[in-house]
């Protein structure tokens, strides 16, 4: 460890991290071990059991509410990439044109206002298009993910992209190849890990939210955050927690997906 | 005959068309399930409520008066709406709070990141991604079971005693401080890191070959260095704090609402949509200030530099 004639070191700060790390896992931590508790209280320690994992799991709700999410998170993730891939290609790699700047600005527009204020928009306008339309099914909340999934998209993508230079894909045309198969088969590769890491990001931000969802969504269209939202007004049992448990695994399990592709990049 | 510089400039015109279609699906999309809609609310700020919510097409200024002044009942005079002014207030220094406290928990921790040994810097920079992508509300009730009459933090004071009986923590200020600053600590610490990371450590040796002390090198030469990184920091905390509207619906309860449940209350029970808008409205005019100060201040620090 850091030596006292180390010139980083500063004085406490090692406490304070540990701290910190120590405060960031604590509550953690605390949810992971009362979902294995044999006892209906989530504070008074029983006995280690599954059955909270088992009466979650023959919850048709929690059930139908987490094969929502799963859709409308890829649905989303999807479409946002496609169209993040394609902007990010046509933002990267040029020198500035008329227009350039609004790109960035209107692609990471979602980034910069406070989700409850593009929620209420949402409402307002969606509410109005139910009645003009009839229609209330899924499609409100794919478009609404999807447009909040552009700029996670967006981002790996066009950091991969600015770190690629035009020479390969100059030698392909130089070569005789089509726009499209410089694309198929130089551009779209390379681009690959980039597209990955958007689609994953992506993937995890729609299945994390709960506010635009909470006043998108109609009657009956619970996903997995706002039916645990709506349980949190009751009398908390360890189901929550062993739900929020299996969410866990999941959301960790693709980070430490993205965590090893980006890695390999650098 | 087309000349090589009519054949360029063609080119060159082809190019920025067929940029701007490759582009059209994603500004779209955007335009219509984001940017559009915030326009239909500046609408909606300027119309008066409807019976059952929702609004009636009739133009009228009562929303933008009610966001700061109440008017009375009886002689219709108006005087400022102390109930949404505190709210306001509450949501600026709750927000400021949680910056502050970030800043000070985040600052050596990314340090301590940023001056590990290269192989095992990533270890823990992904110790603290872990929880930034761990869903918000998984995190919040986390807090929530700590922070309960019979949690953790209550159980040990009482072990230690320094109390005999529960300490009410949840449904106050401080479950709210410290549920946004446990949620929004790690977009501190990245983007400290990120400029943490690149600090010149020959200065900090400089600096003490120059009889300077840990603090005055901590003052003089970090501090200055990472200044972006404080700067980026704080508006990522700030800016979600001040719309925050999950951490304090868990854990303040009903009675300490920040700016985004009071939003919520007006398209809910309160059935006051136009109010809601031109609340959303104020929020959303905070955080542009927010934005354009932290622009402002990365414009001049590039001009500086360069």
């Amino acid at each position: 460890m850091a030596n006292r004639f180390d010139v980083r070191r500063q004085n406490g700060f090692v406490s304070v991290a540990m701290l910190c790390f120590f405060l960031l896992y604590l509550p953690i931590a605390t949810l992971v071990v009362y979902a294995f508790n044999d006892n209906d209280s989530v504070v008074i320690w029983k006995g280690f059991s599954l059955r909270w994992f088992h009466i979650a799991w023959n919850n048709a709700l929690v059930i139908e509410s987490s094969i929502r999410s799963f859709q409308i998170a890829a649905v989303a993730a999807v479409l946002a990439t496609i169209t993040a891939t394609m902007a990010a290609l046509a933002t990267t790699r040029t020198k500035p044109y008329p227009g350039l700047t609004l790109k960035y600005a209107f692609i990471n527009q979602p980034l910069m206002v406070p989700e409850i204020v593009t929620a209420v928009a949402l409402l307002i306008v969606f509410s109005r298009i139910k009645i003009w339309t009839g229609y209330s099914g899924l499609g409100y909340l794919v478009a609404a993910h999807t447009a909040f999934c552009i700029p996670f998209a967006y981002l790996p993508i066009r950091a991969r992209l600015e770190s690629m230079d035009l020479s390969l894909e100059t030698a392909a045309a130089d070569l005789y190849a089509t726009k499209w198969k410089t694309f198929r088969h130089v551009t779209l590769p390379l681009l690959w890990p980039g597209i990955l890491a958007g689609l994953m990001l992506a993937f995890v931000v729609s299945l994390d939210d709960v506010v635009i969802t909470e006043f998108v969504k109609s009657g009956g269209q619970d996903t997995l955050p706002t039916y645990m939202l709506g349980q949190l007004r009751r009398t908390v049992t360890p189901e929550v927690n062993a739900i929020s448990t299996a969410f866990l695994v999941l959301s960790i399990g693709i980070v430490t997906a993205f965590f090893f592709i980006s890695r390999k990049r650098t | 005959m087309a000349t090589a510089r009519e054949v360029a400039e063609k080119a060159e015109r082809d190019d920025i068309r067929s940029r701007w279609l490759l582009s059209t699906p994603a500004l779209l999309i955007v335009f219509l399930a984001a940017l559009g809609p915030l326009l239909i609310v500046v609408v909606y700020s300027f119309l008066t409520p409807g019976n059952y919510g929702d609004v009636k097409w009739q133009f009228s200024t009562d929303p933008w008066v009610s966001v700061l002044f109440e008017r009375d009942v009886f002689d219709d005079t108006l005087s400022f709406a102390t109930a949404y002014l505190s709210i306001f207030w509450r949501s600026v220094s709750l927000s400021l709070a949680t910056t502050l406290l970030t800043l000070i928990l985040g600052f050596p921790t990314a340090y301590f990141i940023a001056t590990r040994p290269d192989h095992r810097r990533d270890i823990w920079l992904f110790l603290i991604t872990i929880p930034f992508w761990t869903n918000l509300l998984i995190r919040t009730f986390a807090m929530q079971q700590v922070l309960r009459n019979d949690g953790i933090v209550n159980s040990v004071l009482q072990l230690l005693g320094i109390t005999d009986h529960p300490v009410q923590l949840m449904y106050t200020n401080f479950a709210v401080l410290a549920g946004m600053v446990y949620v929004f600590l790690p977009l501190m610490v990245l983007p400290l890191y990120a400029s943490m990371e690149k600090i010149d450590f020959r200065l900090v040796e400089a600096g003490y070959d120059l009889y300077a002390t840990r603090f005055q090198v901590l003052r003089r030469i970090i501090i200055p260095l990472v200044t972006p990184g404080i700067v980026a920091g704080s508006i990522l905390v700030f800016i979600p704090s001040l719309g925050a509207y999950v951490t304090p619906r868990v854990l303040g309860g009903g009675t300490n609402l920040m700016i985004g449940n009071l939003i919520e209350l007006q398209f809910g029970q309160g059935r006051n949509w136009p109010l809601g808008a031109a609340l959303s409205i104020t929020l959303m005019a905070i955080v542009m200030m927010a934005l354009l100060f932290y622009v402002r201040n990365t414009t001049r620090s590039d001009g500086a530099h360069g």
